[in-house]
């Protein structure tokens, strides 16, 4: 039972980082632009989240922190993207490798060394919400917990309301489906794409400061080592949906936390590598249609043109 | 003839233009990096260039980054000449490495007569293998290839460390001690380093390899510029509705393209064994090759001769800044250096939109009318 | 009765053409007035302006007279017009609700964040009611038939406010009894004190639907009518109008043996619908056989069916005797095919290639253009660099791509790829569609002059004078089927033109 608790808990704070950059991804794609650079904006949200955290010892300016540089870093994308028309996917590839570079620049000339930075003395790795713990046997499980982890949940409800249930998600989906349909009742579709874009940095920013803030208060080169592309395997798998998104990275954080403690559970006759191809073989097979059907949205990844033909 | 010889060179020379430019541009904002880090561009910039071109074993360094660059730079440039963007060059060239190493394994009592070449074919099977998945399901299910192939890189990734680990390693095939890497290919499996042929190579590991590398540029050159099959590729890529018109099968000429692509992958990670590295590493990350590919190709606009040139600089680049470390400038910018060429040549769009926005600020419009 | 909208020498210029010509036009409180016109006469364009989706070259617009600058659709809006586009402007996974609410939700709850679907439930099915407009609020677009969704696009423009409707081919995809249906939701609309302009080519449709009649052509209004005060013929001559008679020097010709033998032809379109109803006709060796008709009656999917660029659903045609039906299109080259594609720049050329390898597409497998898989580059230059010279086609050299050249010098550049193949078989699909009048004729002459070798030609073509001026034989195409089949040299425009519009050809 312990070990079973602490494997939950370990799957929630795997599923963290997957939520966030799984709804940033809903947000940018949902309005029609393909976001592969989300792995490029953790990478400078984990960064941006330990540099601020180390200047001021607070880590909420950190997180603030990480959620503007993944703003500013979308927003490249969106110039890329949308203004410019350019290859979205080319965009994304570029952005990341300019995240690579740019963390680990940054990285030398602060801390004057490269790998990874110092520890810094407050981060958020712990419990905030201590009165759980109280709660029998279930208490084991929340004192596992980050303040990331529930704020992951917050923000799906958020992402589910906000796309679902107001004016401006409607506007959204309508404008990642059919544009000039939005167009012709006075939508401003360049305007829908650069916010939801943005709000896709953001998303993602945070999840890169559950990363380095939530696990090991440093930033380390290649810490968020693929997990972005987990996150839009796990925005595929939950078709573009919150909920669905939201179920989908909890099992491919359930896989990692069992394929992590796999000897501690008793399993060894499972190579891990196969728990770990998991995510992405379950995409595969999603998106081919050979289980269940993911469609993206239909505008997705195709520059609009304003003017009216 | 002389109006056709300056036509085409016209053409030659809108084609570089810009990523010429992006280059440029890109290296003047490196300087400015250079320029925080208290140091002056100017010298760091010869620093790069001495350490990767200034003796003779720098250059052999050099053209040992390049050899990869070259097959992945084709190997993305073939698929994006029939339209496909292959980001699985990548995984490919992790499978590539997987074939060529169990190749070795399997006939390791060949002679080395037959045995690179076997090891060779064998590694672009691999990557042409793991580039058919995409590619079939592109052209009979119409699914996106990028996707596919970015997940297709990591499950190869995870395959080819279960490989290492449990089927390849040393303590199973050879009773050794548990290691990290794969079992080695058999001596006369290996290409031959230049320096043996030509000793002013000194410490430089730059192999055959390279031969390799420019000949497979010069064949691809040949297939899609001189053969029916290129001839198609390139229709496909084109516009696939004309192609159609003309008698060309789409779904052929994608799953070809893909399974092209990937043999060219493939072939990177076959020369990186049997020319360096003669093993496969267990590994946390993507080795990268795949990820300089689009760089490379979209720099050489994924013309075989313009991806030679543009492998090369992104040889010295990466030989360079080791040299620019040395003299204490962070080799990561570098890495911003490339990004940024990248960046440029994603908003390409800018030189082609330059003729909307300049009528924009005239205030005309141009607007075909459909009759 | 007061004139809600008034548009006044109303110009608009694209490059090269003139859309609209001093157009005048005005709209009465309460009427349905129809604008009538051939494809392209700018009938689309003029109402595009007055939606605010162009800005008119030169010219004023009243609304409830007084002057407007309607600069996009949102001033539109608000001013009270709709618009109903050919294209439906519908996001198909939503509801029908959603999508009518688009861009003026109702919003309740917290700062008025919440979207207040109860509410726009309750006033979509209020207004649906009003105007006898029947929709389920909650289906889904995709679930629902075409005449459904053209209902939701008018709902779209009501919720909104509209009292001024434009209403763009609203016929061009519904069915006989949808189309019956729509003019009785259109006659609600007016009782209650709505004004609507329709845009349409069809005659029949003028006659049931219609106030008052403006027939456009060539960009220019022609006249003004009351319906009672015309009848289809009149109209039918208006449209089309007595044209420069396009001179094609053509000699009488005795028709060979037949080449292509089409039976009972069927096919869907993209949407999934029945476009070809079971087409059955041949075409002999040295005739031009004509499909007339108005665009969109099935003439795309016949030609792609034909020359194997989409399948059919039912029956067959078989060139020279062989079945071709399930073959694939490069077999049907193989069986000596050439086709002049309607749209250009979509089929018949990849722009990106030279000229030089745009002149061997389609017959880049056959020898002498290559041989063992290598293609024979001189070869393929010296082709191109004939075809460019017989053709007259206005280009540097063969070594520029084909999108440097200009409309007409590219289709020249087609047509002379294609007469080149030696075929037995020509389909021409709107040959000289915006070309220069130049080109119109040197094609015209080309295509008697293969005629003229032996060859049978199928020609399909929206403009009636390039049938008449060709055709040895003529098809009329309505709504899928072949309605009638005439001599060239016993056809007349007006009877042609009531034929094209879905009416009954008098016996002459």
């Amino acid at each position: 039972m312990v070990i079973f608790i602490a494997l939950l808990a370990s799957a929630l704070r795997l599923a963290t980082p997957l939520i966030f950059s799984a709804l940033g991804g809903i947000f940018s794609e949902r309005s029609g632009v393909v976001n592969i650079a989300i792995e490029g904006i953790m990478i400078n949200g984990a960064f941006f989240a330990i540099l601020v955290t180390k200047f001021t010892d607070s880590p909420w300016l950190g997180v603030l922190a990480a959620m503007v540089a993944g703003a500013l870093t979308a927003l490249l994308l969106a110039v890329l993207a949308i203004h410019l028309r350019g290859n979205q996917v080319v965009a994304g590839v570029a952005i990341n490798l300019f995240a690579t570079s740019i963390t680990a620049f940054l990285l030398e000339m602060v801390w004057k060394r490269s790998g990874q930075t110092d520890a810094v003395a407050h981060a958020l790795t712990g419990n905030p919400l201590t009165f759980l713990e109280k709660i029998p046997v279930l208490g084991e499980l929340f004192a596992g917990l980050t303040p990331f982890v529930y704020l992951a949940f917050v923000a799906v409800a958020i992402t589910y309301y906000v796309i679902y249930k107001t004016p401006f998600g409607l506007r959204i989906r309508a404008v990642g489906e059919h544009p000039r349909a939005a167009d012709t009742v006075g939508i401003n579709v360049y305007k829908i794409r650069y916010i939801c874009v943005m709000i896709s940095g953001v998303l993602a920013g945070i999840s890169g400061a559950s990363l380095s803030l939530g696990t090991v208060s440093l930033f380390r080169e290649g810490m968020t080592s693929g997990k972005g592309f987990i996150a839009i395997a796990a925005m595929i798998f939950g078709k573009w949906h919150p909920i669905g998104a939201m179920l989908a990275s909890l099992f491919f954080g359930f896989a990692e936390a069992v394929q992590i403690q796999a000897s501690s559970l008793g399993i060894n006759n499972i190579p891990s590598e196969f728990l770990q191809t998991l995510p992405y073989i379950a995409t595969i097979l999603v998106l081919s249609g050979f289980i269940g059907r993911a469609v993206a949205p239909k505008a997705d990844g195709i520059p609009y043109e304003k003017g009216h033909r | 003839m002389q109006i056709q010889r300056e036509s085409k060179i016209k053409i030659a020379i809108d084609n570089i233009k810009f990523p010429l430019l992006a280059i440029v541009f890109s290296f003047i904002i490196g300087a400015f990096f250079i320029i925080w880090t208290g140091n002056n561009p100017g010298v760091a910039y010869v620093e790069l260039f001495s350490g990767s071109l200034g003796t003779v074993s720098r250059f052999g360094e050099t053209m040992l980054k390049t050899t990869p660059l070259i097959f992945t730079g084709l190997a993305v440039g073939f698929g994006y000449r029939c339209g496909l963007f292959n980001i699985g060059v990548e995984g490919q060239y992790i499978l590539g490495t997987v074939f060529t190493i169990s190749a070795g394994w399997i006939f390791r009592d060949l002679p080395g007569s037959i045995l690179p070449v076997i090891l060779l074919i064998s590694g672009a099977l691999g990557g042409a293998i793991w580039a058919f998945i995409p590619g079939i399901l592109k052209a009979k299910r119409g699914v996106n290839e990028v996707i596919i192939t970015i997940m297709l890189n990591y499950t190869a990734l995870y395959i080819a460390n279960y490989v290492v680990r449990a089927v390849l390693n040393p303590s199973i095939l050879q009773g050794t001690e548990k290691k990290a890497y794969s079992v080695m290919i058999p001596e006369q499996g290996r290409l031959t380093m230049l320096t043996e042929i030509f000793p002013s190579f000194g410490y430089s590991s730059v192999n055959t390899g390279i031969f390799i590398a420019i000949a497979m540029a010069i064949i691809t050159w040949f297939i899609l510029f001189k053969t029916t099959l290129g001839y198609e590729v390139r229709s496909v890529g084109f516009n696939p509705y004309a192609s159609e018109y003309g008698g060309i099968s789409i779904a052929k000429n994608i799953t070809l393209a893909m399974v092209i692509s990937g043999a060219l992958a493939g072939l990177a990670g076959a020369v990186m064994i049997t020319g360096l590295t003669y093993k496969v590493d267990m590994a946390s990350g993507m080795p990268g090759y795949g990820f300089d590919g689009i760089a490379v190709a979209l720099v050489g606009k994924n013309h075989p001769i313009g991806i030679l040139a543009s492998a090369f600089l992104f040889g010295i680049l990466k030989n360079g800044e080791r040299k620019m470390q040395i003299a204490g400038i962070p080799k990561e910018v570098i890495g911003i250096i490339q990004s940024i060429i990248i960046i440029f040549i994603a908003a390409e769009a800018i030189g082609s939109y330059w003729p909307s926005i300049k009528r924009k600020l005239t205030g005309k419009k141009d607007e075909e009318v459909k009759a | 009765m007061t004139n809600v909208v008034e548009m006044k020498n109303i110009t608009k210029v694209f490059p090269g053409v003139v859309a609209n010509d001093s157009v005048n036009f005005e709209l009465r409180q309460g009427e349905i007035h129809v604008l009538l016109g051939e494809n392209g006469a700018g009938k689309t364009t003029l109402m595009n302006i007055l939606y605010g989706l162009y800005e008119q070259t030169s010219g004023d617009i009243f609304i409830n007279g007084k002057l407007q600058n309607i600069k996009d659709p949102s001033v539109a809006i608000s001013l009270g017009i709709g618009m109903v586009h050919q294209h439906f402007m519908l996001v198909e996974p939503f509801t029908v609700t959603e999508n009518i609410i688009l861009g003026s939700e109702t919003t309740s709850g917290f700062r008025n964040t919440k979207l207040d679907m109860e509410t726009a439930t309750k006033k979509v099915r209020e207004i649906s009611e009003q105007f006898g407009l029947a929709v389920d609020p909650n289906a889904k677009i995709h679930d629902i038939s075409v005449g459904m969704q053209q209902r939701v696009e008018i709902l779209k423009t009501l919720y909104r406010g509209a009292e001024i409707l434009i209403l763009d081919e609203p016929t061009a995809v519904l069915t006989p009894q949808e189309i019956i249906e729509l003019g009785e939701i259109l006659k609600k609309l007016v009782a209650q004190n709505k004004s609507i302009i329709l845009i349409t080519h069809k005659l029949k449709e003028v006659m049931a639907m219609s106030d008052r009649v403006t027939v456009v052509r060539r960009g220019k209004v022609i006249e003004t009518l009351q319906k009672e005060d015309t009848n289809i013929d009149e109209l039918a001559e208006l449209m089309v109008g007595r044209k420069v008679n396009l001179k094609v020097e053509k000699d009488e010709h005795e028709a060979g043996e037949e080449v292509l033998k089409v039976h009972n032809l069927q096919a869907e379109n993209n949407r999934g619908t029945q476009a070809l109803k079971g087409v059955d006709f041949e075409v002999k060796a040295g005739e031009i056989f004509a499909i007339a008709g108005v665009d969109g009656n099935g003439q795309t999917e016949l030609v792609e069916v034909l020359t194997g660029l989409r399948k059919s659903s039912g029956g067959s045609f078989t060139i020279k005797g062989d079945d071709l039906t399930k073959a694939s299109s490069k077999q049907i080259l193989k069986h000596g095919l050439a086709h002049i594609p309607e749209d250009r720049h979509k089929r018949g050329l990849v722009l990106e290639h030279s000229l030089a390898e745009n002149g061997c597409l389609g017959s880049h497998l056959n020898e002498p253009f290559s041989k063992h898989g290598l293609m024979n580059d001189t070869y393929i230059h010296e082709y191109s660099q004939k075809l460019i010279e017989e053709y007259d086609v206005r280009t540097p050299s063969e070594w520029v791509p084909a999108k440097s050249l200009s409309g007409g010098n590219q289709q020249k550049f087609i047509v002379a790829r294609e007469m080149n193949r030696n075929p037995e078989l020509i389909i021409a699909s709107q040959p000289t569609r915006g070309v220069d009048v130049g080109a119109i004729e040197f094609i015209h002459s080309k295509l008697v002059e293969q005629r003229d070798l032996g060859k049978a030609i199928l020609l399909v073509s929206l403009e009636l004078d390039e049938v008449m001026a060709l055709a040895d034989r003529i098809g009329v195409i309505y709504d899928g089927k072949i309605v009638g089949i005439i001599n060239g040299e016993d056809a007349n425009e007006r009877e042609l033109g009531i034929m094209m519009a879905g009416g009954k050809a008098k016996k002459a």
